[in-house]
């Protein structure tokens, strides 16, 4: 805890180091690809990417707005299952299914968020968990979306950006994914430091007070809810198209949902980095234990990750950023 | 400017505000006194939209604003403050008080610099940024204060100013609400200091047991017999 | 479809509410003393039938006579989960309260997979087996067992919780856990106990049940969903809530899967939740 009248300044991004680290890391980013070019370590950032922007997204609502959904899934399977659809259907080029996959999982967010966002903590969270369940049912259940086996995308070699499907190399997608994570900590941002970051931390932190000045709080929570399925929707989509094969069982479930709490939980809740920095840390984690235990399906991945949510939780509530935080802290202590 | 006229609001059996009938003219500091559980905090709800009156009515510049939502009662032009004060822990003093101003200005930097004003009155422009959950109870009064002005109300009202703060800080916040009404902002009022009240407020209105008992000029009110039975007999004896 | 057929289905299903009812009964315990949602119940549960299951595949300890060693399992386990864990994260935001038992919950599935491996166990032999005819309607013995002995449990734990000094402690707590410490309960004993009753819930409702449900590491999702809705659909921290909640969920259960769909039987509960949560944002019995 910290004391009474004591010293707590906000870390900004120059005291975590400044421009020059942001400068580094991003071309880090864009000639990485260049760099290591074995295809399982590309396959990694790429998830990082994908599984970073739908955290992104449930920073916004849970770590800005502090409403805790437990179904952002029902999003990024609608975005999956959009450009999937559509694709194998009719031939539309994923770049319009995704965006239908936006417009749909808007709609449905306003839907799902209109009622559940009046309900308090755990109300909220159990009702969207359940709603997840819902989702996915109806799914396993929905024949002309293919029911339990899902879509099978075409494989076609002609005209990549157009198919949005590249066999030759995973570098567009990277780039893709990597352009897409970026707009996410763009929007991230620019919100913090706008109206709608001021007014969804105001929520977060006293939905009474922030009433009592003039913050309708239906509406913001609401926008928070769309812009987090908005970011899930898009996840989902990329996913969809770099995998190839979606079924309910991997694009509705609700460890996705639960995944994305725990990355951002690990990274930092309510940081612009915490989810990015959270998947960065997980995934190479799950992947890493996936090799040496020989993916005998021994679920050794997510042993590791439970414990450390356990040990986070409990003694680094403020994920890796407070650890930061904590030490800088320290050491500007030790310079004075 | 604000009428309350005959409000009833009820918990499951108890009665937290019976017939509360009153009035606040323009630039008037109005007191409302009574013991814990007297029922001010329920009208204060009342009044700003948090609760909704079985019966009753609230007129604000002459429109009844019954049914409204909270955030639509202060965008007309009251503010309040919290008994069991309520700032943003996780946020700056700053970004506290530029919450409020949001309405108002499109532009962060000028609500930065208009929420610097609001900080400079309450004497907490020192602490800008720092974390609201650092702050001791007297310093977070003031932050409730200055964050409740900065969404430019026409009327304000103040859930305990000087409860729970040291005696050294009373009037330095006592002041503080009397410059709030050379400035132009109507006041209403909760306060337990009968000293407070007496010197601040134009008018007073005692509830008691959520009846309102009476309502004067602060002399009046402190020769009331009621009053002085039910209030000050039970504080001051 | 007859009429037993309907009628059968509806006595399956007020018996599976019994069963519901107590794993509930649980949750809301911990939920109404400390108001923390434990999201590892389900494993606790699952926890309870795989030492079921191997106490009788390792020595041939009928499930009738693990249910004393379940609870007194659980028991331990949920007083260390609360040394361990909670104790630490109570003054924390909710929402570290939920990752912490979240990620409990996944780890101790993930565990079970590990060292027992993802396939259906069955116990094949328990000494209660078979089923039992009534004025027509035929039931499986080991369910109706299960559920008697859930509803047995449930009426033990009211008693306690009502009519004991420790119960009434653990009220006080619960009301006002500052009061309750100037009163000289010792609340973090209190928690603990909570904790302790709680998991003991579930090790009696999955020792009665492993004899006749596959056990397997994410068996306890299918329990915790539903007991989170009974819950909450009762209202968090009412133990009466989650009895009529627990019922009404296995009604529900047992006449959408007739009458719609086996398919959406948890789709429909769900469903109905979110009708009741919507219109009583408390539930039907909430103290909160």
């Amino acid at each position: 805890m910290v004391t009474e009248g004591s010293d707590t300044r906000i870390v900004t991004p120059r005291r975590l180091g400044g421009r020059i680290p942001l400068i580094l890391l991003s071309v880090a980013a864009l000639v990485f690809p260049w760099v290591f070019e074995d295809a399982h370590t590309q396959h990694v950032l790429i998830m990082i990417f994908i599984y970073g922007l739908m955290a992104l997204g449930w920073n916004i609502i849970a770590g800005y707005c502090g409403q805790i959904s437990l179904g952002q899934a029902i999003f990024f399977g609608i975005g999956a299952y959009s450009t999937s659809f559509l694709f194998a259907n009719f031939g539309i080029t994923p770049w319009i299914g995704m965006l239908f996959g936006v417009a749909v999982s808007l709609v449905v967010a306003v839907g799902i968020g209109l009622p559940t966002l009046r309900l308090r903590g755990h109300y909220f969270a159990i009702a969207t968990l359940v709603i997840g369940e819902i989702t996915q049912t109806i799914f396993i259940n929905w024949e002309y979306v293919g029911g339990a086996t899902g879509i099978w995308i075409p494989i076609v070699w002609d005209d990549p950006w157009y198919t949005f499907q590249f066999h030759d190399s995973k570098i567009p997608t990277y780039y893709i994914g990597l352009a897409f994570l970026t707009g996410g900590l763009a929007f991230t941002y620019w919100m913090e430091r706008s109206k709608l970051g001021l007014y969804f931390r105001a929520i977060r932190d006293e939905p009474d007070a922030a009433s009592s000045l003039g913050v309708n709080l239906g509406r913001y929570k609401l926008l928070a809810f769309m812009i987090a399925a908005t970011f899930a929707s898009l996840a989902g989509s990329q996913f969809a198209q770099y995998i190839l094969v979606i079924d309910p069982d991997t694009v509705f479930p609700l460890l996705l949902s639960i995944l994305i709490v725990l990355m951002t939980m690990l990274g930092g809740l309510g940081q612009i980095w915490g989810p990015v920095v959270g998947a960065a840390v997980l995934l190479p984690i799950s992947e890493a234990t996936r090799i040496y235990f020989g993916g005998q399906g021994g679920a050794e991945d997510l042993m590791i990750y439970g414990f450390l949510i356990v040990i986070i939780s409990v003694f680094y509530p403020r994920g890796l950023f407070g650890l930061i935080e904590r030490l800088i802290k320290r050491r500007d202590n030790a310079g004075s | 400017m604000l009428a309350v006229n005959y409000l009833n609001k009820s918990f499951g059996g108890l009665q937290a505000n019976q017939n509360i009938n009153f009035e606040v003219a323009e630039g008037e500091i109005l007191g409302v006194i009574g013991p814990n559980g007297a029922g001010k905090s329920t009208l204060f709800d009342l009044v700003t939209g948090f609760e909704k009156p079985d019966s009753g009515d609230v007129l604000f510049l002459g429109k009844s604003i019954l049914g409204l939502r909270p955030d639509q009662i202060n965008r007309l032009g009251i503010g309040r403050t919290f008994q069991k004060l309520k700032p943003f822990p996780q946020m700056t003093v700053e970004e506290n008080v530029m919450v409020g101003l949001m309405q108002h200005v499109s532009q962060m930097n000028e609500a930065r610099e208009e929420a610097h004003r609001y900080l400079e009155f309450v004497g907490l422009i020192d602490k800008m940024s720092v974390y609201a959950h650092g702050l001791s109870t007297g310093q977070r009064k003031r932050l409730e204060l200055a964050r409740a002005m900065a969404s430019r109300p026409k009327l304000l009202l103040l859930d305990e100013v000087t409860g729970g703060v040291d005696q050294k800080t009373v009037p330095e916040l006592v002041s503080l609400v009397e410059r709030l009404r050379t400035e132009g902002t109507t006041v209403v009022l909760i306060e337990h200091n009968m000293k407070v009240l007496m010197s601040l407020a134009d008018h007073v209105v005692a509830l008691h047991l959520g009846q309102q008992i009476a309502y004067g000029r602060p002399q009046e009110i402190q020769a009331h017999k009621q009053v002085i039975e039910s209030y000050l007999g039970a504080s001051y004896a | 479809m007859t009429r037993e057929i309907i009628i059968q289905a509806l006595i399956s299903g007020l018996l599976m509410g019994f069963i519901y009812a107590l794993v509930a009964a649980g949750l809301s315990l911990i939920f109404g003393l400390m108001e923390i949602v434990n999201f590892a119940h389900g494993e606790f549960m699952m926890l309870s039938m795989y030492t079921t299951f191997w106490l009788y595949t390792l020595f041939g300890l009928d499930p009738l006579f693990a249910i004393p060693i379940c609870i007194a399992l659980l028991f331990v386990i949920g007083v260390v989960t609360h040394y361990g864990i909670i104790r630490h994260i109570l003054d924390a935001p909710m929402l570290v309260q939920i990752t912490a038992t979240f990620g409990l919950a996944i780890f101790l599935r993930s565990l079970a997979q590990f060292l027992w491996s993802a396939d259906y166990r069955v116990i094949d032999d328990p000494i209660v087996s078979g089923r039992i005819e009534i004025w027509g309607i035929y039931l499986g013995l080991p369910q109706v067992v299960a559920s008697a002995g859930c509803l047995l449990a449930f009426g033990f734990l009211y008693y306690f919780v009502n009519r004991t000094e420790t119960g009434i402690a653990l009220q006080a707590t619960a009301q006002d856990r500052e009061a309750a410490g100037l009163m000289g309960i010792q609340t973090d004993r209190m928690f603990a106990l909570g904790w302790g009753i709680g998991a003991a819930c579930v090790g009696v409702a999955g020792a009665l049940i492993s004899s006749y449900y596959m056990v397997f590491p994410d068996v306890g999702i299918i329990f915790a969903l539903l007991a989170y809705v009974t819950v909450a659909m009762g209202g968090f921290g009412s133990l009466i809530g989650a009895l009529i909640a627990g019922i009404a969920i296995g009604l529900i259960e047992a006449a959408g899967a007739i009458l719609v769909s086996p398919a959406f039987k948890y789709g429909i509960i769900f469903l109905c939740y979110l009708v009741v949560v919507l219109l009583r944002p408390k539930g039907l019995f909430g103290r909160f």
